[in-house]
């Protein structure tokens, strides 16, 4: 598993150009140009389990579900921030994208240091340090274990027309 | 319990008597507002929409700005996607090319009303605080979610209450304030949180309103709010909304706050966001002389009359610098319309502007004025991010358009005071 690390304020179009937002909205198109300008090697890179480590304010900017559809389906098991932008924290959850807001975590990570994500128990392993982080409220986890929010939408839309 | 706006507003529309930040409510918004972005929205939810339909018909406004007229193939088929939809599903709200830019359709057609919840697939929707509204941005999957369900959940937001004080100097906007502010707090300085503005109000018009309440999302706020005053009742009977369609939601008095900032306005000078972050701001002075290559008036920030008329009173009778491009970009057809009828366009375009139609044009990089590797550009609008306006190579700075006119004038970032009379 390898760790991404990058700085404060990793925006929208950091992370997914704007000039592909009305011609790419699939994840076979997303997936070339994801973190294009921030990163280039990411794309051919990135593998599955991979791990983000970023600074304050990640995905700030625009309301661009790329990012988020792009991340989630080359892989990425969690990103682990100082903090999140919100419009880019709802899209996570919910395309059930895994966003962790662990400061302590970020500042503890170095080049080369060993990391390990427990999503089950929500704690966060950088060398010999642990750290865990808050559950989300019962409301989010319901729309993420429903497999995002149109799987949830979907099943409030059919118990409403059963009745 | 003393409660905030965002407090109030939500435990209206969740039908709660008291709530705390940090709290999830379920909301039924009066609008949802979507794009050029609909497209994809109706495509997620193709079979969905054939089984139930959408929620209701005077929920949606749709306008087509963001890349207009088609660019493409790809964004001409999505257009007509849309118009498909709205035929089919009777929309009520609908606004073809060439009418304007979303958020400014939603105040001008008096869609967004105070004491109203909006929710909009563009981070920019936090704009309709302007005229006392609740509004913020939502992804396309949620959008597509409303549409079936009329309903999401938001969480209470923690409260900054911003302390408006003095009056403005010659050549200082609502521009150079909100940047101000943002360069003060930073990027993620209002992270979640919903924005009051309070203090010498009288002096903002419902433009420099829209302006200040559009860049809340560039200092990562959730909503940003004026309350009702004078001003807003004007600026309402003016656009047809009479005062008895709305209620005015203002926060009590001992309502709580996370923070409390103070601004003295007679601080605040002509002000730039350098690249490539929006809180990264330096007075006019520290960097007057840069060379720029293409200067934008226009976009949802600050594309109104008002915008223009600063920017033609400078430009009178003057032409721009022989090495910089001038984009002048409406921020919708009754505003081109009333410029016209002024003679602000005729003088902007003898000047030597380019007029663009009314949407978001160059500001998001698609089209109609993208940047070259190692251009400079100095913009009105509301985002300098690296690779903003197509070019990863190029760098945008961000201004008032009193700041862009007059640096057009020199192809240089110049100080509007030593230009205007």
């Amino acid at each position: 598993m390898k760790v991404w690390k990058y700085g404060d304020n990793i925006d929208t179009d950091m992370l997914f150009p704007g000039k592909y937002v009305y011609t790419c909205s699939k994840a076979e198109e997303i997936i070339p140009h994801l973190l294009e300008d921030l990163d280039p090697l990411f794309s051919k890179n990135v593998n599955e389990g991979d791990v983000i480590f970023a600074g304050k304010n990640f995905g700030c900017g625009s309301s661009r579900e790329q990012p988020v559809i792009g991340l989630k389906s080359v892989g990425i098991k969690a990103v682990v921030a100082v903090s999140f932008a919100r419009i880019f924290y709802r899209s996570a959850i919910n395309q059930g994208l895994i966003l962790i807001e662990c400061p302590d975590a970020v500042e503890a990570y170095a080049d080369g240091i060993d990391v390990k994500v427990d999503l089950e128990n929500g704690k966060i392993s950088v060398g010999y340090k642990n750290f865990s982080y808050p559950k989300l409220p019962k409301e989010i986890l319901e729309i993420r274990n429903a497999g995002g929010l149109l799987e949830y939408t979907r099943s409030k839309l059919k118990n409403k027309y059963k009745e | 319990m003393d409660m905030t706006f965002a407090e109030k507003i939500l435990a209206k529309y969740s039908g709660l008597k008291e709530l705390t930040p940090g709290q999830i409510v379920t909301v039924k918004p009066d609008h949802l507002l979507t794009h050029d972005n609909s497209a994809a929205i109706i495509q997620k939810i193709k079979p969905d929409l054939e089984q139930y339909g959408i929620y209701s018909k005077s929920l949606p406004i749709i306008a087509l700005d963001h890349v207009i007229p088609a660019a493409s193939e790809k964004t001409a088929t999505n257009h007509k996607i849309i118009r498909d939809f709205v035929k089919k599903y009777q929309i009520e709200n609908f606004f073809d090319i060439g009418i304007g830019i979303c958020h400014q359709l939603v105040v001008e057609k008096g869609l967004a009303l105070p004491g109203k919840i909006i929710l909009g697939s563009d981070s920019h929707t936090c704009s309709y605080g302007a005229i006392g509204a609740f509004s913020s941005g939502i992804d396309r999957t949620e959008a597509a979610s409303i549409l079936l369900t009329g309903e999401t959940w938001l969480k209470v937001p923690r409260s900054i209450k911003i302390n408006l004080e003095g009056k403005l100097k010659h050549g200082v906007y609502a521009k150079d304030i909100v940047l101000h502010i943002i360069g003060n707090i930073s990027s993620s300085g209002a992270d979640y949180c919903s924005i009051e503005h309070h203090g010498d109000l009288d002096q903002f018009s419902v433009d420099d309103r829209f302006t200040i309440a559009n860049m809340g999302v560039e200092m990562g706020a959730k909503n940003s709010v004026f309350f009702v005053d004078d001003t807003t009742k004007k600026y309402l009977n003016l656009i047809g909304v009479s005062n008895s369609s709305y209620e005015s939601i203002y926060p009590d008095l001992n309502a709580v706050y996370d923070k409390k900032l103070n601004y003295d306005l007679s601080d605040v000078v002509p002000v730039v966001a350098c690249p490539h972050t929006v809180d990264n701001v330096k007075p006019v002075s520290d960097i007057a002389g840069l060379e720029i290559q293409q200067c934008l008036i226009g976009t949802c920030t600050n594309g109104r009359f008002s915008d223009l008329k600063v920017a033609a009173d400078i430009l009178k009778d003057k032409k721009i610098n022989k090495n910089v491009r001038l984009l002048i970009l409406p921020a919708s057809k009754d505003v081109l319309q009333n410029a016209l009828k002024a003679g602000i366009i005729e003088t902007l375009v003898k000047a030597g502007g380019t007029l663009l139609p009314p949407g978001c044009g160059p500001c998001l990089g698609a089209h109609q004025g993208v940047l070259a590797p190692g251009e400079k550009c100095l913009s009105t609008s509301n985002r300098n991010f690296k690779g903003r306006m197509g070019c990863k190579d190029a760098e945008i700075y961000l201004a008032s358009p009193a700041t862009v006119a007059a640096s057009s004038l020199y192809g240089k970032i110049t100080d509007p005071r030593g230009v205007m009379k």
